[in-house]
């Protein structure tokens, strides 16, 4: 009698759990379905997506994208993105790793202070500064002809400055709380210079910190759109979101084309999301944790 | 280990070399030009109009009628973006053999980027939404919501909930997991039903990761320009235009660049003190066990 009622209340609850199950299914689905939509209208003709919306497309034709990417340039302003990106998302990891080590380890009012500084100017919105910095930068190209504007060198220079209250705030944290000075001390004894005390020692330990930093900034940079379309002026430089801006603004709208635009642009986020998805939502939870 | 000045000097003087050329000149720069009337040409002059600029900034029915409007955006989205993102964590850190999989999707829209995720949603709430009408007859929900006063605002809420939801979900995952088992355990012992437990226990422990998501909703609402120019580029009719896009329209469409300056300073000043009135009211709440 006992056993039966123990296993009738067994069955309840694992059905109850495949019902969870597929209502968390779902609702994921439908939560994602405007990526499905957007999918599926890339392959149909204007009647056929009239037709039914929702509906797979009679043919996998690759026509729309073949328009897409010649009219967006697309390996073009992919490269742009991945070289900025890259560069960036790296540079940030250096030198933001090395300041905020600094930063720790020097116990003065300067350190302190600057520290501070750097965490509240994180608070000024880009819009705030976007118009003189655009000046100054128009200043910096043409009177003493460094190319800042109109240029993948001078976008990298900016999102280095603009990163940096971030990126020192995470290893700052990092640092003070899991890297213990004490190893340091005994290394210095052993007659380790400082620049390779900081690269073969405390650099290694920073790897988790520095998963998360590198993935926030990357997902940042990779699809950040004013910086770089008040910057990059000439269809040669244009980074992927700017490009992007322009197909939707000149052309009246052709849904299938700019469909299959839509889906290109967002392929290389999903593909590299599936392959490091693990280690994405663990740096994010990460970031969340410290900051 | 006390740093020798010149290590300190080499490790920090290139970051904040660009930090001041990007972040800190500028900023001076900008609150120089808010004192001046000047259309962006180097050849015209700068007119020199003292405080000018920020009366006039407080007395434009567009800007503050667009501030307006950001702020209840912001209110609902915070609101909508954190229970929805808190219900998600408690789904996808329950015993549902699917919770991983449920992560991985509901945090993907947050990978997209709002421009593009502006442009996606453009045609759902446009096109499509007018074909689904046609399909079902329901034409009074299905319509081009983005024509519609209301209706592309609300476009806006969702837009931008379900860019943000699934990255507060997982900030929220990260504060539910380090709430230990043992004090969950007491609760049940002592009598606690799940909605007791969850308000009582798991809520005031989670204060930590609400502080953050509710920064960092806060701001990206208030802030908010992708979704915004991708989505409605302002309209119907000025009806969806919140400050961001205000600010860019009054600088570089309108070539009112010391006027508009003048208001972004403002704009910085209206961020900085909601955000640090909000940091400072959650952190509060915080309870240590």
């Amino acid at each position: 009698m006992s056993t039966k009622t123990l296993t009738l209340a067994g069955g309840k609850r694992k059905a109850g759990r495949i019902v969870g199950n597929v209502v968390l299914l779902l609702f994921c689905l439908i939560y994602l379905s405007p990526v499905y939509i957007i999918w599926v209208n890339s392959f149909k003709s204007r009647a056929e997506m009239y037709m039914n919306v929702l509906a797979l497309p009679e043919t996998f034709t690759w026509e729309y994208y073949m328009g897409a990417i010649t009219r967006m340039d697309f390996v073009g302003v992919f490269t742009n993105s991945l070289i900025v990106t890259v560069c960036s998302a790296l540079l940030l990891v250096v030198l933001c790793s090395m300041t905020a080590w600094a930063l720790v380890r020097t116990k003065t009012r300067l350190s302190r202070f600057l520290y501070r500084f750097l965490i509240l100017t994180m608070l000024i919105p880009f819009q705030t500064v976007m118009m003189p910095l655009m000046q100054e930068m128009n200043l910096l190209t043409k009177v003493l002809g460094i190319p800042m504007k109109n240029s993948l060198g001078g976008l990298i220079f900016m999102y280095i400055g603009f990163g940096a209250g971030m990126s020192v705030f995470l290893f700052h944290g990092f640092i003070k709380s899991s890297v213990p000075a004490s190893l340091e001390e005994a290394a210095i004894i052993d007659g380790c210079g400082t620049w390779q005390l900081y690269w073969r020692i405390v650099f290694p330990m920073l790897k988790p910190i520095t998963v998360t930093v590198i993935i926030l900034n990357v997902i940042w940079i990779w699809n950040d759109y004013l910086l770089p379309s008040l910057t990059l002026t000439s269809n040669a430089n244009k980074t992927i979101p700017v490009m992007t801006s322009m197909f939707f603004g000149t052309y009246s709208i052709e849904w299938n084309t700019a469909m299959a635009a839509l889906v290109l642009t967002i392929l290389p986020v999903i593909i590299f999301y599936f392959c490091a998805q693990k280690y994405i939502i663990k740096g994010v939870m990460a970031g969340a944790v410290k900051g | 280990m006390p740093l020798r000045k010149t290590w300190f000097a080499l490790f920090t003087i290139p970051l904040l070399f660009a930090f001041a050329i990007v972040v800190i000149v500028p900023f001076l720069c900008g609150i120089y030009y808010s004192f001046f009337s000047w259309d962006g040409l180097p050849k015209n002059p700068m007119i020199f109009v003292g405080f000018e600029n920020y009366a006039d900034v407080f007395r434009d029915t567009q800007f503050l009628s667009s501030l307006l409007r950001t702020t209840l955006f912001t209110l609902l989205t915070v609101v909508i973006v954190n229970v929805l993102a808190m219900a998600f964590a408690m789904a996808v850190t329950s015993r549902l053999k699917l919770r991983n999989v449920g992560r991985v999707m509901l945090f993907m829209p947050y990978l997209i980027g709002g421009l593009l995720l502006g442009y996606i949603w453009q045609f759902i709430l446009g096109d499509c939404m007018t074909m689904l009408g046609e399909i079902t007859g329901r034409e009074d929900l299905f319509f081009y919501w983005l024509s519609d006063r209301e209706f592309a605002f609300i476009g806006l809420i969702v837009v931008a909930t379900w860019q943000m939801a699934g990255y507060m979900m997982v900030i929220y995952i990260a504060g539910m997991q380090s709430i230990s088992d043992d004090i969950l355990e007491a609760a049940k012992m002592d009598g606690a039903g799940y909605w007791q437990t969850f308000f009582r226990v798991r809520l005031p422990l989670l204060m930590p990761s609400i502080t953050i998501c509710l920064f960092l909703t806060l701001s990206n609402c208030f802030k908010i320009y992708d979704v915004n120019i991708a989505l409605t580029r302002g309209g119907p009719a000025n009806a969806t235009e919140m400050v961001s896009m205000n600010i860019f329209n009054e600088i570089f469409s309108k070539s009112n660049y010391g006027y508009g300056q003048a208001k972004a300073i403002v704009f910085f000043f209206i961020v900085g003190i909601i955000t640090m009135l909000q940091v400072r009211a959650t952190a509060k709440r915080e309870v240590e066990v």
